[in-house]
């Protein structure tokens, strides 16, 4: 390890918390509908849509409303995906003339990118239409990660309002947050990549005679645009099958702090958005600092485990650390960081290949996702996710000291914790089955990379991808109908078996009187609480997926340093 | 039922005035802006030679061979350095095809190298994320240079000045990692080569 991945890695969170308050503020202000700096510009646009779409923006809609509103568009988009992706063949801006997909693949994709996974089965240089990448892939870019926010404010409405049943109208939300959040911070962030390198045109892949009279063919097309939202919006589909590895994703160590700091922007800002609203900043900020400490320790163990290498290497006569599946431009600190910071967030975006990590480097990226993903998370899911940890932590800790448990003056009951420990029951069910199945399943067991535990490794890494919808994976895996389908149901049920719950809480707590506080009531933005909330994510997280992640990485770490190969 | 037929016509305005705003117009935009603003980068960043033929592109390595000529890293990108097959080995570190296509590599870089230091670096070893990578290590280019000395009868000082000149460092000293593009290092020394020979003709058409 060196002082300078750590400069870094500080470099990186120091630029978070800076942008923080700022970026917090001007979101809280975005969603109450008051005036900021872009309104001038926007608001004509907004309710251009407003009237096109037939939206009443005054109308504030109950939980199953808004929450049907989100199934509905959802499903819309999801079959659009499909339909697209079975016909671009047929369509224009495909000069590499891609065919169309199959019905399953394209099934998975579309479910894919519809739950802001975006898992990916396909070689996108390959067999992608510029068409079907822009208006297809990108365009859910943008709204699965605008449902993502628009969820998370309606749950912190619900959370901190007081004698209103609502919790605003879903359309107003996605509108908002895809015009004045995403749109201009991608303008800005796909131009800032561009002058990085990262090609934006509409031309025919370029043919290369390469130096020694070989012949390359360079994929072209609008791919900063796209890059930027993937990141921003923690969706993490790339436009070339290497992703952000590919030099024509990410060419620059420059390139890799944007995207870098594009995964982490939104979902920090998020918690000061949540203080904003519930009217004590350090709420937010007592999250803020639990997800800043997960990431932190999260990096550490990462970067010493690919910087310590792999011994059975090292016996060859090669020195240094893990350079398997890394760039030389962003090296161990670079991709040890991408690698932390795309699992701690749904991004699943990549710019080293997580499947060629040391066993010990691969099991933290499996439990980033395992914890559910709360370390800023993906954008809104993040903010939701967690918030049902601290529902979950507030009774925890209100049946320690025997008091019924309260979250900002309102009574946390049965009802509520049903619906938090059903979210937090759907991630470990959804990931831990399937696994199991797909483990003595023939037809997943042959598309295997990698055998021994670094093959039920790969399969463990993919259901917990899937589930909470990162889409990184352990590439070893070969697509068949399996999979496909396998993978779509468990993204689905990852993406709306915790939306719906927490929903559902958000109405539930949005009726609730507020009881004042007293000399009795746990204090929810104290260190011993954010001590007792990474307390409860670890052990609901880590004990859960314990017995798996001992039979995949932790078993392959011993063998290891034992030498023993497969 | 009527909210419920109300929000399927809403989703479906809303799936088609979207749609055009972010999946048309805003990749638009900004191919426009590029276009203008950077030109060069819009395009790929491609490196032509003296005729203006492209050879290549600062997005991707390419396969070396010559002795005369600094190697790139192992590529796993198709049949090597493909860039519409971009990807790694996705092999995990106790693979037997890891250790046997390592040790392959070693054996190899041994043979290619024969007065190189004794530890090889990393990154000249393992194959890289992308397949595509452009850059090598300093280290792997020190690696390298006795073996290009003796091809090209250029001296080790001159190589190591013109290895140095081609370091890339990191932004800020501490954001990435220092590194050599293969091809603009390669052509450089092509460009030693032609100025040793031929010194008043000389340009330094490659930085």
């Amino acid at each position: 390890m060196s002082w300078t991945g750590w400069l870094q890695a500080g470099f990186v969170l120091l630029i978070i918390i800076l942008a923080t308050k700022p970026l917090g503020s001007y979101i809280a202000a975005v969603f109450a509908g008051e005036r900021n700096v872009l309104s001038k510009l926007l608001r004509p646009i907004e309710h251009g849509c407003y009237r096109l779409c037939r939206i009443d923006p005054q109308r504030e809609m109950l939980w199953q409303e808004y929450g049907g509103a989100v199934l509905i568009f959802s499903l819309v988009g999801c079959g659009y995906l499909f339909a697209l992706l079975l016909t671009q063949a047929y369509l224009p801006l495909n000069p590499q003339h891609a065919s169309n997909f199959a019905p399953d693949l394209a099934w998975n994709t579309a479910v894919s990118f519809t739950t802001n996974t975006n898992w990916q089965f396909y070689s996108g240089e390959t067999a992608m239409s510029q068409l079907s990448q822009m208006i297809g892939l990108a365009w859910h870019n943008f709204v699965s990660a605008a449902t993502g926010i628009a969820i998370a404010i309606a749950m912190i409405r619900g959370i901190t309002r007081r004698g209103i049943a609502t919790l605003g109208n879903f359309w107003v939300d996605l509108t908002r947050a895809l015009l004045y959040l995403l749109l201009p911070l991608s303008l800005i962030g796909a131009l800032a990549l561009c002058w990085q390198g990262v090609p934006q045109n509409f031309h025919r892949y370029t043919q290369i005679t390469t130096y020694e009279h070989g012949s390359q063919l360079l994929p072209q097309g609008p791919i900063a645009s796209q890059e930027i939202i993937k990141l921003l919006g923690t969706n993490g589909g790339g436009y070339v099958n290497a992703n952000s590895a590919s030099p024509s994703e990410n060419p620059t160590p420059l390139s890799n702090l944007i995207e870098m700091v594009s995964m982490f922007l939104i979902g920090a800002a998020l918690t000061y958005t949540y203080g904003r609203y519930a009217r004590d900043q350090r709420q937010g900020w007592a999250i803020f600092v639990a997800m800043a400490i997960l990431f932190v320790a999260g990096f550490a163990s990462v970067y010493a485990a690919e910087a310590a290498g792999n011994p059975i290497v090292h016996q060859l006569g090669v020195a240094g650390g893990n350079m398997e599946g890394k760039e030389v431009r962003f090296g161990l600190p670079g991709s040890a960081l991408f690698a932390t910071m795309t699992t701690d967030t749904s991004c699943g975006a990549v710019n080293a290949m997580h499947d060629s990590f040391t066993p010990l480097g691969g099991l933290v990226l499996l439990l980033n996702m395992q914890l559910g993903e709360v370390v800023f998370g993906g954008v809104g899911s993040g903010l939701y996710g967690i918030l049902l940890f601290v529902i979950l932590t507030v009774f925890i800790a209100g049946l320690m000291v025997g008091r019924t448990p309260e979250y900002l003056g309102k009574k946390i009951e049965r009802r509520e914790v049903q619906y938090a420990i059903l979210a937090a029951l759907v991630v470990p069910i959804f990931a831990l089955l399937p696994t199991a199945i797909a483990a003595v399943l023939p037809s997943a067991l042959n598309t295997l990379g990698n055998a021994g535990p670094h093959g039920f490794s790969e399969i463990l890494y993919a259901y917990s991808s899937g589930v909470n919808n990162n889409g990184s994976a352990f590439g070893g895996l070969g697509p068949n109908l399996w999979w496909n389908l396998s993978l779509s149901v468990v993204m689905l049920v990852g993406r709306f078996g915790i939306i719906v719950p927490a929903l559902a809480l958000a109405g539930s707590l949005a009726n609730k009187r507020v009881v004042p506080a007293s000399v009795g009531t746990f204090e929810t933005c104290s260190p011993i609480f954010v001590l007792l909330l990474i307390g409860v994510i670890l052990i609901v997280g880590a004990l859960t997926f314990f017995p798996a992640d001992a039979l995949g990485p932790i078993v392959e770490q011993l063998l290891m340093q034992k030498g023993t190969t497969w | 039922m009527n909210k419920r037929s109300a929000t399927w016509g809403q989703s479906l305005l809303y799936t088609f005035w979207s749609v055009i705003v972010f999946g048309l117009l805003y990749p638009l935009m900004i191919a426009i802006l590029a276009h203008y603003l950077m030109p060069i980068q819009a395009d790929g960043s491609l490196i032509r030679d003296k005729h203006g033929v492209i050879i290549g592109s600062s997005l991707s390595g390419q396969l070396f061979t010559k002795q005369g000529y600094f190697h790139s890293r192992p590529s796993a990108a198709g049949n090597g350095y493909d860039p519409t097959q971009s990807g790694g080995s996705n092999l995990g570190p106790t693979s037997n095809k890891l250790i046997e296509t390592t040790r392959a590599n070693v054996l190899h870089l041994r043979q290619e190298n024969p007065q190189a230091p004794a530890t090889i670096p990393a990154d000249l070893a393992s194959t890289s994320a992308s397949g595509l990578d452009p850059e090598i290590s300093p280290e792997a280019a020190t690696f390298q240079l006795a073996r290009v000395a003796n091809a090209t009868q250029l001296s080790g000082t001159q190589l190591r000045a013109l290895i140095q000149l081609q370091t890339i460092q990191p932004e800020l000293g501490f954001i990435g990692e220092p590194r050599v593009n293969v091809l603009k290092l390669n052509l450089a020394v092509q460009n030693l080569i032609f100025c040793t020979h031929l010194p008043r003709d000389c340009r330094t058409s490659v930085k």
